[in-house]
């Protein structure tokens, strides 16, 4: 990327961006940025208007305005030209699915310093889950994160709200209130909805106001008191096993359910062979259930587990291998629509503990592209197209929200990534707050140089 | 760089020395009354078992032998590495009152007499202590001394005694190996 | 400080045979040192020891304290509060305080499977696992192979079957992995709520009834049946245990052959086993407990081995 020109061009900017400030809703203040940019040079991969080609991808204002497959061919002085060449452009990536911890636990993480993250990590946009403190189950509550998030200048921040209120599982939050302050989604994660009447009155109702029901699946029963999948590894290491059943049981629960109130479920980070079955069996009924999965139950183990290793820690847990197979198969065949991070931060202290103690979560922002591109399209088992529709197309489409796609027109969110970059991931280098990571020391296969968020560059990789 | 042993004691000369060895334990002691033969593990407990057996046939009556294994007792276990093995001590007497006879193979620099009268003392009060060793070599590091010797050699520090029985190596024997470098 | 062990004792799981056998060949002279009238031996004078007990625990703590004592270490006992989640200090503070200290070992009972673990990673001194959750038991595996080996002479084939709560039990897997690698044959017997459920894959025999694993078996190890099992819905009740699971008198008098019992203690007379074989003439849990003591000795012996490479130094023939 040179760094020469975008430098000349920079010094450009006036303060012409109030106008698009106010057409974009979402990103807020601009700041300074720049107005035009052009990618030239890059492979331009589009899943959504099955575009494959090298090109130059011309942005201008916060828009995608064309795409040049011309050689050589030539922009204005306000146009920043940032070379690509060798890189794969692609619609932005969204996270539906992480934790900023703000409000109440800003020393682990802030609104701003995880839109930073994700900004680093090719998102263009993420939804932020309510399981703060308190509880996002509110208006007031979602038009704060949306407000935060629009003075991160970085990556978009769609509040989710709670489903019910506190996120106790006993009564309804006002959907409504909530999606007229932003809110793109429900959920109670970080728990389950254990009560099967408030998950079904949830669907029914959430169908008003056309958002999904993000559910977090476990049967809290069967999982209380767990602290890792429940197999030949925590029989060894003596801890309290979670076993598959605990996600099934809710996940066919959840299925049925859909199925009874045509409601729209979205089932959170899937992890077993049997959960991929059972959604096959729903989907092939045409029942509007969709569902994510993480990158760790994509890549990892139990035994990441070995040597009471808190950074393997997460609900749901790393299973076995049979089961991320089984996931990884999802994601290819579409069963799994989309990949979301969970990204959940933690501070040293606390995971600096006796494993059955230490709270449950990794980070992932920063690492979802290079895991996902290292242990599935270097491994052979989707191709680059699938990877950016399930990390930008499908988010977009299964959480209705702006992006995922550059046709002429769409909102610039763009993801600039280099496929054949090697890199060695030191978690002392995030610019999120949380180290909690397994990959640490890691050498995984791909990175982002550039994000940019309607028009504006919100991420440029240094070396 | 090779080690060529050469024999101090060959097993006829070793029973010998044994045989008087014999002797003077009965003249030190006027008799064998009230006595107990204890021997070093390991080789001191063979050898004790030889003179205990040629006393018991001299004074018609069954000398009281035990073994005692100084590992624990050793003053240099913080630094000997990893733990040398520890052996079986045997000692089912009160000790005190009684004259006791400590049998070693080598005495060289004192420290495993030394030790040994350490753990002695764990056992109750003798009346009195004495040393009787196979081979003196010189070299003392401690002010101890043997009362009865069977054999004085004088070699380097470098060089190596070494006490041989059937029991354990199968011959009787003692060699002198000499090293031809320093370490 | 490198031993044969390694810094630590944290597990039997990772140790081989042979290392196993030097720790049991290595408590045999310890035994005799307990029946001395002066029960004391120089070896670790001036050696530091922390017995640091989350868990309350009378047995363990004094016989490790015995032990210790018998080889003339200063001892000093910390009966610690909790969870680092709980109040009180977290098990890493309290790790830097005991380096602080230069404590030489600490010896650790824990209610989380790998906190032993977490502590030896984070200080230099020695760290023996007294007990971490339900992982294992290291020193209880090995008195009781002992025990076994003194009976039986050899392990090597021998059937023992392990009976009771094997899904909570530190002590189970600790005597699973230490037998399987001296050669014994292992089975576990109880309740299938109370086994765990890839029981299977560790490579033992699984009895669902009490008849048919005393049938198998040539010794016994009697778990205790912890009443919080029942009260968190495991198993309906004790008394209904021990008429389905309970090791008597009469079940034992059908066996085949003249069956070793041992437990780890405490017992639940009456609900796990009877008062008439606990105190019976097969039941060795006596020696258990006296060769807890010498093989404990043996482990703190065996890890206070001082720097490798002054062995040399120290061998060819100075010592004499």
């Amino acid at each position: 990327m040179s760094a020469r020109e975008s430098a000349g061009a920079r010094d450009q900017r006036a303060d012409g961006n109030r106008e698009s400030e106010r057409r974009d809703q979402g990103t807020g203040n601009r700041g300074s940025g720049v107005r035009h940019v052009v990618l030239r040079g890059g492979r331009v991969l589009d899943p959504s208007q099955n575009l494959d080609a090298v090109g130059d991808l011309v942005v201008a204002d916060d828009k995608v305005a064309a795409f040049e497959t011309a050689a050589g061919a030539s922009y204005g002085d306000d146009y920043e030209l940032i070379d690509c060449s060798g890189l794969v452009v692609a619609p932005g990536f969204i996270d539906v699915h992480c934790h900023l911890r703000e409000p109440g636990r800003e020393d682990v993480e802030t609104i701003a310093t995880g839109a930073r993250a994700a900004a680093v990590g090719g998102f263009t946009a993420v939804c932020a889950m309510p399981n703060t403190q308190p509880v996002t189950d509110n208006q007031a509550a979602v038009g704060f994160v949306l407000r935060q998030g629009q003075a991160a200048n970085a990556a978009r921040v769609h509040p989710i709200g709670a489903i019910s209120l506190g996120q106790e599982g006993k009564s309804l939050a006002e959907f409504g209130e909530m999606v007229g302050a932003g809110a793109v989604a429900v959920s109670d994660d970080g728990r389950p909805v254990a009560s099967a009447h408030l998950m079904r009155t949830a669907l029914e109702y959430a169908r008003t106001f056309g958002i999904p029901v993000a559910d977090h699946c476990e049967e809290p029963t069967l999982a209380a008191g767990g602290a890792m999948n429940e197999g030949i590894v925590s029989a060894r290491l003596g801890l309290k096993g979670i076993p598959a059943e605990a996600e099934e049981i809710m996940v066919i629960r959840d299925i049925l359910l859909a199925r009874r109130t045509g409601g729209h479920v979205h089932l959170c980070h899937m992890s077993t062979k049997g959960s991929i079955e059972l959604i096959r069996w729903g989907k092939e009924r045409g029942i509007r259930v969709t569902a994510e999965a993480c990158p760790h139950h994509l890549s990892l183990t139990e035994d990441a587990v070995d040597g009471y290793n808190t950074n393997a820690k997460m609900n749901p847990p790393l299973r076995t291998a049979e089961d991320v197979a089984a996931v990884r198969d999802g994601v290819r065949d579409g069963t799994i629509d989309l990949v979301a991070t969970d990204h959940a931060p933690h501070h040293y202290d606390e995971k600096e503990r006796e494993f059955a103690d230490a709270p449950n979560g990794i980070v992932g922002l920063e690492t979802a592209l290079a895991v996902v591109n290292t242990w599935l399209v270097k491994a052979g088992i989707i191709d680059l197209a699938t990877l950016i529709d399930r990390m930008s197309v499908s988010p977009a489409a299964t959480f209705n929200l702006p992006g995922g796609s550059l046709r002429r027109g769409s909102v610039a969110d763009v993801t600039v990534f280099d496929a054949t970059r090697e890199w060695t991931v030191d978690p002392a280098k995030f610019v999120s707050k949380g180290r909690n990571s397994p990959y640490a020391g890691y050498t995984l296969l791909g990175r982002v140089m550039c994000t940019i968020v309607g028009g504006r560059i919100v991420h440029r990789a240094t070396g | 760089m090779a080690a060529k042993p050469t024999t101090v004691l060959d097993s006829r000369a070793l029973a010998r020395t044994l045989r008087r060895m014999a002797d003077e334990i009965v003249e030190l002691f006027d008799g064998v009354d009230n006595l107990i033969f204890v021997g070093i593990q390991r080789r001191g407990v063979q050898l004790s078992d030889r003179l205990a057996d040629i006393l018991d046939d001299r004074e018609q009556v069954k000398v009281p032998r035990g073994s005692l294994d100084i590992t624990l007792y050793r003053d240099d276990l913080q630094t000997v590495g990893p733990r040398p093995v520890v052996g079986p001590t045997k000692l089912p007497w009160d000790l005190n009152g009684k004259r006791v006879l400590i049998v070693d193979d080598v005495l060289h620099t004192g420290r495993t007499v030394r030790a040994a009268l350490d753990e002695l003392a764990d056992f109750g009060r003798p009346s009195r202590i004495a040393l009787a060793v196979l081979v003196d070599r010189g070299g003392r590091e401690l002010p101890i001394h043997a009362d009865i010797v069977g054999k004085r050699v004088d070699v380097a520090p470098t060089d190596r005694v070494d006490v041989l029985v059937s029991e354990l190596d199968g011959s009787d024997s003692v060699v002198l190996v000499r090293r031809e470098d320093a370490a | 400080m490198t031993t044969p062990l390694g810094k630590d004792l944290l597990a039997l799981e990772p140790l081989t045979p042979e290392q196993i056998r030097l720790i049991l060949d290595t408590a045999e002279p310890f035994k005799e040192i307990s029946e001395r009238a002066i029960k004391k031996v120089p070896a670790l004078r001036g050696s530091t020891i922390v017995n640091l007990f989350f868990e309350a625990s009378t047995r363990t703590r004094v016989s490790f304290e015995f032990a210790e004592k018998r080889l003339s270490a200063d001892t000093v006992n910390v009966a610690a509060s909790g969870s680092s989640v709980s109040k009180g200090e977290t098990l890493v503070d309290t790790a830097r305080n005991l380096e602080a200290m230069r404590i030489d070992m600490v010896v650790i009972r824990h209610s989380a499977s790998g906190a032993a673990q977490f502590l030896a990673e984070r200080i230099e001194s020695n760290v023996i696992n007294a007990g971490d959750g339900t992982h294992e038991h290291p020193t209880q595996g090995l008195l009781d192979l002992l025990t076994l080996r003194d009976r039986f002479g050899s392990l090597e084939g021998r059937r023992v079957c392990i009976c009771g709560d094997v899904l909570h039990s530190r002590v189970a897997r600790s005597n699973i992995w230490g037998l399987k690698k001296l050669g014994a044959v292992v089975g576990v017997c109880g309740p299938r709520s109370l086994l765990p459920n890839a029981i299977a894959d560790l490579g033992v025999e699984v009895f669902d009834r009490i008849e048919a694993a005393i049938e198998w078996a040539e010794a016994l190890n009697v778990l205790r049946l912890q009443l919080e099992r029942m009260q968190a819905g495991y198993i309906p009740s004790l008394r209904e245990y021990n008429r389905v699971f309970g090791v008597t008198r009469e079940r034992l008098e059908r066996a085949p052959r003249d069956l070793l019992i041992l437990h780890p203690g405490p017992m639940n007379r009456g609900v796990e086993i009877d008062s008439d074989v606990a105190d019976g003439p097969h039941s060795v849990i006596l020696d258990q407990v006296t060769n807890g003591v010498a093989v404990r000795m043996a482990v703190l012996y065996l890890l206070a081995g001082g720097a490798p490479e002054l062995a040399d130094a120290a061998k060819g023939g100075s010592d004499r």
